[in-house]
C-alpha cells in the first residue's frame, strides 16, 4: 500500500528537476552561458561561496568543538548554544538579510560604528556577499562536524595527551585528521548551500553585476525577461548541486546523523 | 534555493470584505450591479497604497466581491502574466510592460489612469547632502536604483540618459518599493523613485522633484485580462479606477491624474 505515496512523493521530487531539464535551449546553450553577465556572476558565485566556506571552515570548526565537547556543562546551557547555532538554518534566509541589515547596515547596531569610525560600509559590497553566505550556511559546517566529532574515539587523543602532547598538538594531529571526512562532508554541504543563497544576499546584500549579483539572483532576474537565459543558469546551479552530491555520496549519512 | 522573496516582504494582501452581503435583499437583476465573487488585481509595486485604499473603497460598494491585491515589479507581473498566473487584471506602471501583455492578446482595453513622475528620495534630513541629479555620478555616495528591466528603472535611465550622466548605482533593486527601503533604511544616499513613493514614505523620506526633467515621466494603465475568471467584476475594477473616486484617491497619493 505504501507504494502508491512513496511513488508519488519520488514524482513530485524528481518531475520539477525533469521539466526544468527538458525546458533548457540546448541547442542555444553555449550561446547563453557564454554572455559575458554569466560568466561575471558565475565567478562571483564561485569566489564568494568559496570565501565563505573559508570563514566556516576558520570558525565554524572550533565552534563544533566546543559544542562537542561541552558534556560537562549544565544541560540548558548546552541546548542553548545548539538551538543558538541551529537557528540561522530554520530562519528564512530573507530574514536573516533584515538580521543583517540591523546589525551591520550603515545604521544598525555595529554597522553605524564602522561607518562613523572607519568609514566602513558593508551592505552593497562583496563582503556583503560573503558573510550573507557565511551566516546561513556556516551551520552545515559546524553541525556536521559536531557529529563527526562526538563520533571520533576519544582515546586516540588520551593516548596522545599522556605521551606529552599539548592540546593544540593533539588537535592539530589527531583529532583533525581523525574527523577529516566529516569536515570534507561539512565543508561541501557549506558550500553548496552558499552557492545558492539568494534571499539573504539579495536583502542584505543588494543586487548589482559583478559586485553582489550573484548566479541565483541572476537567474531570478532573468526569469522575467530572457527566460531562456533562466533556464541555462538553472541548469548550471543544477550541475553544481548534482556534482555536490556525487561528491558526498555516503559521507553525508556518516557525517551528519549521529 | 530561490524564493519568492516579493511574496514575503509585500506580500498578497487580502481584503476579506464579505460577509456582509445582502443576500436576496437587493431588487438587482444578476447582471446589473450585484457583483460577487472575487478577483485578483496584479499591480505595480508603486502602487501599492493606492490600490489598497481604492480596493478597500471598491470593496465597501461592492460587498459581494472580494478583491486580492499582488504586487510587485511590473516586469515581473507582466513574466507571470505570460506564463498563465490566475490574475483578472493588470496595472502596469509603464506602457512598455502593458505592452508586454497586450501584444500576447491578454489584455482586455487596455486603458491609462494616471500618469507618475519621478523624484530622488534621500533618507530624512538628506544627510549626504543630494543636490540633484549630478550626484548619482559620484562614486563616493551610495546610490539606489531600479533595475533596467523594471518601469522605474527604464525611467532612471531615460532621465539620466537625457541629463547626460553617467550614474554608478551600488544595487539595482527589483522593484521601485526596495528601492525605497533602501533609502528608508539610510543605506544609501539616494534613489530614484517615483514622486508618490516619496510622499508615501513622507516621515522617513525626503523628497527632490525632477517633474521638469526630461523622461521622467510613466503612464499608468489598467486592463481586463482575457481569462479573467471574474470578467464582471474585473471590469467593474477597472472602471472604478478610471471613476472619480479612485481618481480624487490616486490624485492625492501624487498621481497626475486628466
Amino acid at each position: 500500500m505504501l507504494w502508491i505515496p512513496a511513488g508519488l512523493a519520488l514524482a513530485f521530487l524528481v518531475l520539477p528537476i525533469v521539466a526544468l531539464v527538458l525546458e533548457v535551449p540546448w541547442e542555444r546553450l553555449l550561446e547563453l552561458l557564454s554572455a559575458p553577465e554569466v560568466g561575471t556572476s558565475l565567478a562571483l558565485s564561485l569566489v564568494s561561496a568559496v570565501l565563505a566556506t573559508a570563514l566556516s571552515l576558520l570558525f565554524g570548526v572550533p565552534l563544533a568543538w566546543v559544542l562537542a565537547r561541552s558534556g560537562a556543562w549544565p544541560v540548558i546551557v548546552r541546548r542553548l548554544l545548539r538551538a543558538l547555532v541551529t537557528v540561522p538554518l530554520v530562519l528564512p534566509p530573507v530574514v536573516g538579510g533584515i538580521a543583517l541589515l540591523l546589525l551591520l547596515g550603515r545604521r544598525g547596531l555595529l554597522g553605524q560604528y564602522l561607518d562613523a569610525w572607519f568609514d566602513v560600509q558593508i551592505p552593497f559590497t562583496m563582503a556583503a556577499v560573503v558573510i550573507a553566505e557565511t551566516f546561513v550556511a556556516m551551520p552545515f559546517l559546524v553541525l556536521a562536524v559536531e557529529g563527526a566529532l562526538r563520533a571520533a574515539d576519544r582515546r586516540y587523543e588520551d593516548v596522545a595527551a599522556l605521551l606529552g602532547a599539548s592540546r593544540w598538538v593533539v588537535f592539530w594531529r589527531i583529532t583533525l585528521p581523525l574527523i577529516a571526512p566529516g569536515v570534507a562532508a561539512g565543508a561541501v554541504l557549506c558550500f553548496a548551500r552558499a552557492l545558492g543563497e539568494f534571499g539573504a544576499t539579495i536583502t542584505f546584500a543588494g543586487n548589482f553585476p559583478g559586485v553582489t549579483q550573484t548566479m541565483p539572483l541572476s537567474a531570478y532576474l532573468a526569469l522575467q525577461t530572457n527566460p531562456d537565459a533562466a533556464y541555462a543558469l538553472s541548469l548550471v546551479l543544477l550541475t553544481v548541486s548534482i556534482a555536490v552530491l556525487v561528491s558526498l555520496r555516503d559521507r553525508w549519512v556518516a557525517g551528519v546523523t549521529t | 534555493m530561490i524564493l519568492p522573496v516579493r511574496a514575503a516582504a509585500v506580500g498578497v494582501i487580502t481584503l476579506a470584505l464579505n460577509g456582509c452581503a445582502t443576500e436576496g435583499g437587493t431588487a438587482l437583476p444578476p447582471g446589473e450591479g450585484h457583483l460577487n465573487g472575487a478577483i485578483v488585481v496584479f499591480a505595480a509595486a508603486s502602487l501599492t497604497d493606492s490600490f489598497t485604499t481604492i480596493a478597500g473603497s471598491f470593496g465597501e460598494e461592492n460587498p459581494g466581491v472580494r478583491v486580492t491585491l499582488n504586487f510587485g515589479g511590473s516586469t515581473g507581473l507582466a513574466a507571470g502574466i505570460l506564463a498563465g498566473a490566475p490574475a483578472d487584471l493588470f496595472a502596469a506602471a509603464s506602457s512598455e510592460t502593458m505592452r508586454a501583455v497586450s501584444d500576447a492578446g491578454l489584455a482586455v482595453e487596455p486603458t491609462v489612469f494616471a500618469r507618475n513622475f519621478l523624484a530622488i528620495a534621500v533618507p530624512e534630513g538628506n544627510p549626504a547632502g543630494i543636490t540633484g541629479l549630478a550626484d548619482f555620478a559620484d562614486p563616493a555616495k551610495r546610490i539606489a536604483l531600479c533595475a533596467p528591466r523594471v518601469p522605474c528603472g527604464a525611467a532612471a535611465a531615460r532621465v539620466l540618459d537625457a541629463a547626460g550622466i553617467n550614474a554608478v548605482p551600488d544595487t539595482l533593486e527589483e522593484d521601485v518599493r526596495a528601492a525605497l527601503t533602501k533609502v528608508e533604511l539610510g543605506e544609501v544616499d539616494a534613489a530614484l523613485v517615483y514622486r508618490t513613493d516619496v510622499l508615501a514614505a513622507d516621515a522617513r523620506v525626503d523628497g527632490i522633484e525632477l517633474r521638469q526633467a526630461a523622461g521622467a515621466g510613466n503612464d499608468y494603465s489598467i486592463t481586463r485580462l482575457s481569462d479573467a475568471r471574474n470578467p464582471r467584476a474585473a471590469a467593474a475594477f477597472a472602471t472604478y479606477v478610471l471613476g472619480p473616486k479612485a481618481q480624487d484617491l490616486l490624485g492625492e497619493a501624487g498621481f497626475e491624474i486628466d
